[in-house]
């Protein structure tokens, strides 16, 4: 059988601390509930500049200039232990800083909803024109900016989103309807930084793999945003968006949904639209959530660390088909939590763990790396979340001595041979499963991985259709080197022909 | 805990009677069962939802703890259960629980 391969990848973050104040959730929450709060004032004292944020161990492992395991051998809590050596360019991406970031807004907007200062656009434009994945074209859509009056204006009085960089007042977005709820400046500015940090994964990906852009078919776009209008909230699409902004002309696209669960099923979608033929190039993309910035802020604050959660973070995939090297996607060899699996844990761990595995006729040993949902636990564990990728590597060990493959001994064993640290941003459908995946085409070309599975989960709850959740994996595969040919086979062939004569002759004596 | 599952347990406290109400909780961390477990007892410690300042002493127990594990079918429980006991550090969970306990519920 022919399987499509993931062939190339890209992993960008953005440092927005500005954003962490005046976007993320538990801030804005607090400023309406408790405006004179405690926390709110703590917030700036608690964020980290942008050299901080790139010599961030887990960070350099996101975008490929650290591995996992190196990552494993960096004592805890890493925000107290940075690189001495840690750059912006990483192998699979970049750590955008705010203030580019705050233009490449500007630059995705085609709806001339964003207005920028003057000042600041001057300020930024040098480090704009040396960055290598922004176009001349898109430097012109930028323009020269507007008077700080008119952004304090649009702001005070028309219901404008405000864009802060180092504190102060430099652009806004502002509403795209009088009275469409989903076309307010709130909604408007989380679109448009889903577009634009998907854009920066997207043209990572394609200028760090000398990618032809013309040669994609298909994008799928999987964060966990919305675009739409008061008569479609959800209608999309960022996909068709994204692949606009980069040139791919020769794409179309559709946005998929499932929490922290989307970007699995996209990737599964994507590898199984290869591998049926339907397309030879897709793409899966997804931006950065806002909303979720500074998300366990008042945790980290109040044990005294900085607020973490400081970054959006953004990736894009290559799938293609089969190259003879590229690790080969197992679509055959998936697991879904179904809508009868139940909610145990064993449950879960059975349907997205064991039955790919016994589907296979493998053991759970014969997977060597598992990429689960790897949240840094920097992050999680000072706001009781606990170590994520860890507990789920204990309930793959325990659901393996359940079943009799391995003894309960060797359980830690098993966790540090198959498991890794978690590096990603608590950024939803960021770090769920596919951080690995830049990693396995390394150590499953030139490494000793042979096989991986990719495990997402996502809380459906939270939208309040459903009491559950969800939850899909699939099995990776080293490249055994072999691209199959279409064969036809002469007897195959015959056969069908006879049978087909057949099946018109009887036709005809019934007639 | 949830501002929405702090009103659901409001709601139903309300209904039933607290003496009629027992919270389980399935939490993997004993920081946030003790989180979830204190706010249904003694009231939200963060004081940002509807049990802030609410003292329901409602009885509360993890799905780990002994006397919920004694009071259901035992073929149940390791079916459902069974695994995340070995995953789960079952001593702090089960101290922390039982602090609450002592502390703060009312109807033990």
């Amino acid at each position: 059988m022919n399987y499509s391969v993931i062939k190339s990848s890209g992993y960008i973050l953005v440092h927005t601390p500005d954003m962490v104040l005046q976007n993320g959730t538990t801030q804005t929450v607090e400023r309406l509930s408790n405006p004179e709060s405690e926390y709110l004032k703590a917030v700036n004292n608690h964020l980290r500049s942008y050299d901080e944020v790139v010599s961030y161990a887990p960070n350099q492992v996101y975008i490929g200039n650290v591995t996992p395991a190196e990552l494993g051998e960096i004592e805890k809590p890493w925000f107290k232990n940075n690189l001495e050596k840690a750059t912006r360019q990483g192998k699979f991406g970049e750590i955008m800083p705010q203030d580019e970031f705050i233009a490449m807004i500007k630059m995705e907007d085609v709806f001339d909803l964003v207005k920028l200062d003057k000042e600041f656009v001057k300020e930024v434009m040098p480090k704009l024109e040396a960055n290598t994945i922004i176009s001349e074209n898109k430097i012109k859509n930028l323009g020269e900016g507007v008077e700080y009056n008119e952004i304090k204006e649009l702001v005070d009085v028309q219901h404008s989103e405000p864009i802060f960089n180092d504190s102060k007042l430099v652009g806004c977005v502002k509403r795209a309807h009088d009275v469409d709820v989903n076309l307010n400046a709130h909604v408007m500015l989380e679109n448009l930084v889903v577009k634009a940090s998907g854009v920066i994964a997207f043209e990572n990906l394609i200028k760090k793999n000398n990618i032809n852009v013309e040669d994609i078919d298909y994008v799928i776009e999987c964060s966990e945003e919305a675009c739409g209008d008061m008569n479609q909230r959800g209608g999309g699409n960022f996909a068709k968006a994204i692949a606009e902004s980069v040139g791919a002309i020769n794409s179309t696209g559709s946005d998929v949904r499932g929490f922290c669960a989307g970007p699995i099923h996209a990737f599964i979608y994507a590898a199984s639209l290869v591998k049926a033929g339907t397309y030879d190039n897709v793409v899966v993309v997804a931006g950065g959530a806002t909303a979720k910035l500074g998300m366990n802020g008042k945790d980290h604050v109040k044990k005294e660390m900085p607020i973490l959660e400081d970054t959006l973070g953004g990736f894009a995939f290559l799938i293609s088909k089969n190259d003879g090297i590229s690790p080969i996607i197992r679509t055959d060899l998936t697991g879904r939590h179904t809508v009868g699996t139940g909610s145990s844990p064993q449950a879960v761990i059975g349907s997205l763990i064991m039955d790919p595995i016994e589907k296979a006729g493998l053991t759970i040993n014969d997977i060597d790396k598992y990429s689960v949902e790897m949240q840094n636990p920097d992050i999680t564990k000072p706001a009781g979340a606990g170590d994520v990728p860890e507990a789920n590597y204990k309930m793959i060990a325990a659901m393996g001595v359940k079943t009799k493959q391995i003894e309960r001994k060797d359980m830690m064993n098993f966790i540090k041979v198959h498991g890794m640290p978690g590096w990603a941003p608590t950024q939803g459908h960021i770090p769920s499963g596919v951080p690995y995946l830049g990693f396995a085409k390394d150590d499953m070309t030139t490494g000793d991985v042979n096989r991986a599975m990719i495990v997402g989960k996502g809380s459906l709850f939270l939208g309040r259709m459903t009491n559950l959740f969800d939850g899909a994996s699939v099995i990776l595969e080293r490249n055994p080197g072999k691209v199959e040919e279409e064969k036809i086979d002469k007897d195959e062939v015959n056969k069908l022909i006879a049978n087909a004569l057949r099946n018109f002759g009887m036709q005809m004596l019934e007639d | 805990m949830d501002l929405e599952n702090q009103n659901r347990v409001k709601d139903l406290t309300e209904k039933h009677g607290a003496e009629n109400i027992v919270v389980l909780f399935g939490a993997s961390e004993a920081e946030t069962a003790g989180l979830a477990a204190e706010t249904v007892t003694n009231g939200d410690p963060t004081f940002a939802g509807s049990l802030a300042g609410v003292q329901l002493g409602l009885t509360t127990y993890h799905a780990i703890d002994e006397e919920f594990k004694a009071s259901v079918d035992a073929d149940v429980f390791e079916d459902q259960v069974g695994m995340m006991e070995m995953v789960l550090e079952l001593d702090a969970i089960q101290e922390e629980m039982k602090m609450i306990r002592t502390n703060f519920c009312k109807f033990l």
